[in-house]
C-alpha cells in the first residue's frame, strides 16, 4: 500500500472479488475496508484486525469482533486511548520502571542486568546465556540516565527474589560511568546488597567511576570486558 | 575517503537551542565537525555559543535560510517527537541531501509519510532513533562518544547505539580503526538499510571490511544476507542481538520485537551465515573476528 495515497478503491475491490464476494456484498465489503483503514489511520494503530468477518444471507458484511493495538509513540495525541489502559494487566515492576523512563522486562533467569542501550542490553543477556546462565531481566537505563534513574533501576533488580547475582554493563558515551558508580553506591546504601555484583565500566569517565566503586565499602567484582564480566557473574552464581 | 560524511560536510543542526541539541552541537564542534548553522523557529538572527570564540554558530528560523546563507548539505535533527517528521521534510525540501534525525519516539505513521517524502525527493536519511554517523578524525554527526573511535579502514553499520561503541572499542583494541560508523536506528521505519550502507562501503577504496550489528525484529538482516551473497566483495562480520529475547516483547527499541515467530536472531544468524558472512554469536568477539578475516 502506498502511504501517501492510502487504501485505493481498486485494492479493496481486488480483495472483494478475490474473496469471491458478489452483488451487494462487494460494495458492503469495500466500504467496511475503507472504514477499517480510516480507523487504523486516525487512531495511530499498529494493528486493526477483524476476525470473524461474516456475510449474512441477505448480503450484508459484518465485523463480529475486532482487535486493535496502538503506537505507543503516538499516544500523546490520543488521550482517549491512553485512558483505556488497564494498569492492573501490567507487571508492577515494569510499570515502576516505566515511571522512571526505564525500559525493563522481567525474564526467567537468575542474573539481574543493568545496561545502557537496548542493543547492548540484549547482547549482555545473550552473552550470559553463552556462558551458561540465564538473564533475570532486560533493563536499559537509557542514554542520559540521572542518578535517580540509576538508583531506581538498581532497586528494581535487587528486589527481584529470582536474582542470584547482578551484572552491570555500561559503555559510557553520553552516559557517564561516574554517575553509574555513584548510583550503585547510593542504592546499596539504601537497600543493601545480598548477592554478588559484577561491574564492567567502559567509556566516558571510566576511571572516575572505577575509583568511586573501589573507594566505597562495596564488595564489587570488577570486570575488564563484556566476556570477562559474563564469566565472572556466571561463576558467582554457580559458586553460591 | 570515507562514506556519507567527511571533512567537507557542512552541517546544520535543527533544534540547536534545545537541551540535547545544544549539548551535542558543542560536542560536535569540539570534535571538529563543520557545524555551520543552527535552526530554531523564532530564534533566527541569534548566535549559538559553541563554547569558544571560534565556535559561534548562526541560528536561522528556517532550514531554507540556513542552506541559502551557509551552504549546509547535511542536517542533524534533535527536534522533539511530535515535530520531528516535519523537521525531516523541511530539511529535504530545502535541498539537504543527507538528513540524520536522532530523535527517539517519532510516531510510526509520521515516519511512514516522512520516509516516502525523503525518498521521493532523492535525498538520503539515516535514522531516526539513531546515534548518527561518524567518520573518525573527519566529521562526527550525532551523539556517539568521539574519543572511543579511531581513524582506520573498517566500516561499522548497526541498529544499536551502545553496542556500536562496543564494536568500535573492540576494533580499536585489536589495532583496527574505522572508516565510517553508521547507526541505522532502532525504529520500525528507518531511512537507510544495511544494504544501502553495504553498497557504499563496497565502493569505498578506504574500507577493507564491514562489521554489521543487527537485532531481532523485521527482516533487514535477511535482506542484507541475500544482497551480500550476490554483491559483497569485502569481508563482513555480523552479530545479532536478542537471541535470548522473549517473543512478543519490545526490547527497548520500537523495532526490536519478534512477532508471529518472525524476526528471530536465529533466522538472521542462519541467513547471514549461509551468505558467507562471518557470524559471531559472542558479542565480545566482533573485533577479533574481523582481524582474523583480514589476515586470512
Amino acid at each position: 500500500m502506498d502511504p501517501v495515497v492510502g487504501l485505493g478503491g481498486w485494492q479493496a475491490r481486488n480483495l472483494a472479488f478475490g474473496l469471491g464476494l458478489e452483488g451487494a456484498s462487494v460494495r458492503a465489503f469495500t466500504r467496511l475496508l475503507a472504514g477499517l483503514y480510516e480507523a487504523f489511520r486516525v487512531n495511530d494503530a499498529s494493528l486493526a484486525e477483524v476476525n470473524p468477518l461474516v456475510v449474512t444471507e441477505n448480503g450484508q458484511v459484518l465485523a463480529l469482533d475486532c482487535k486493535m493495538t496502538f503506537d505507543d509513540s503516538a499516544l500523546f495525541r490520543h488521550p482517549d486511548i491512553e485512558e483505556l489502559r488497564d494498569r492492573h494487566e501490567e507487571d508492577p515492576a515494569e510499570l515502576e520502571a516505566a515511571a522512571f523512563d526505564l525500559s525493563y522486562i522481567k525474564l526467567d533467569g537468575t542474573i539481574g542486568c543493568m545496561v545502557n542501550g537496548a542493543g547492548l542490553a540484549m547482547a549482555t543477556m545473550d552473552i550470559i546465556k553463552l556462558y551458561g546462565e540465564d538473564p533475570a531481566n532486560f533493563l536499559d537505563v537509557g542514554g542520559g540516565a540521572t542518578l535517580e534513574k540509576v538508583i531506581a533501576a538498581f532497586k528494581i533488580i535487587t528486589r527481584d527474589p529470582d536474582v542470584k547475582a547482578i551484572l552491570v554493563n555500561i559503555f559510557g558515551g553520553i552516559m557517564r560511568c561516574d554517575v553509574i558508580a555513584e548510583g550503585i553506591v547510593e542504592a546499596v546504601e539504601q537497600v543493601g546488597l545480598r548477592v554478588p555484583l559484577v561491574v564492567r565500566l567502559e567509556g566516558t569517565n571510566v576511571q572516575i567511576g572505577k575509583d568511586i566503586l573501589a573507594g566505597s565499602n562495596l564488595d564489587v567484582i570488577p570486570a575488564d570486558s563484556m566476556a570477562d564480566a559474563a564469566k565472572k557473574v556466571v561463576s558467582a552464581v554457580k559458586g553460591s | 575517503m570515507a562514506v556519507l560524511v567527511d571533512k567537507s560536510t557542512r552541517v546544520v543542526c535543527q533544534g540547536i537551542t534545545g537541551g540535547a541539541g545544544s549539548f551535542h552541537a558543542r560536542q560536535m564542534l569540539a570534535y571538529g565537525t563543520r557545524l555551520v548553522a543552527g535552526v530554531t523557529p523564532g530564534k533566527g538572527g541569534q548566535t549559538f555559543d559553541g563554547g569558544s570564540p571560534d565556535r559561534l554558530v548562526p541560528i536561522f528560523d528556517t532550514v531554507a535560510e540556513a542552506v541559502e546563507n551557509t551552504g549546509a548539505d547535511a542536517s542533524v535533527i534533535f527536534v522533539p517527537p511530535p515535530f520531528a517528521a516535519d523537521a525531516i521534510m523541511e530539511a529535504v525540501a530545502a535541498g539537504i541531501g543527507l538528513v540524520i534525525p536522532i530523535t527517539e519516539g517519532i510516531p510510526v505513521q509520521d515516519m511512514v509519510t516522512a520516509a516516502a517524502f525523503v525518498k521521493g525527493r532523492g535525498a538520503r536519511m539515516v535514522g531516526p532513533n539513531c546515534p548518527g554517523v561518524i567518520s573518525p578524525g573527519k566529521c562526527k554527526i550525532g551523539i556517539m562518544p568521539g574519543h572511543v573511535h579511531k581513524e582506520g579502514r573498517i566500516g561499522v553499520i548497526s541498529r544499536s547505539g551502545t553496542l556500536t561503541y562496543e564494536a568500535v572499542d573492540q576494533l580499536t583494541r585489536v589495532g583496527l580503526g574505522q572508516s565510517t560508523c553508521i547507526g541505522l536506528g532502532g525504529d520500525p521505519i528507518v531511512g537507510s538499510s544495511f544494504i544501502d550502507m553495504l553498497r557504499l562501503f563496497r565502493e569505498d577504496q578506504d574500507t577493507d571490511g564491514v562489521i554489521m550489528i543487527g537485532e531481532i525484529g523485521g527482516s533487514a538482516e535477511e535482506e542484507a544476507a541475500t544482497w551480500i551473497a550476490e554483491h559483497m566483495s569485502k569481508p563482513v562480520v555480523a552479530f545479532i542481538a536478542g537471541a535470548t529475547a522473549p517473543p512478543g516483547r519490545r526490547m527497548g527499541h520500537a523495532g526490536a520485537i519478534i512477532s508471529g515467530g518472525h524476526g528471530t536472531a536465529e533466522d538472521k544468524f542462519k541467513a547471514l551465515g549461509a551468505a558467507g558472512v562471518a557470524v559471531v554469536r559472542n558479542p565480545s568477539k566482533m573485533g577479533e573476528r574481523m582481524l582474523e578475516m583480514l589476515q586470512s
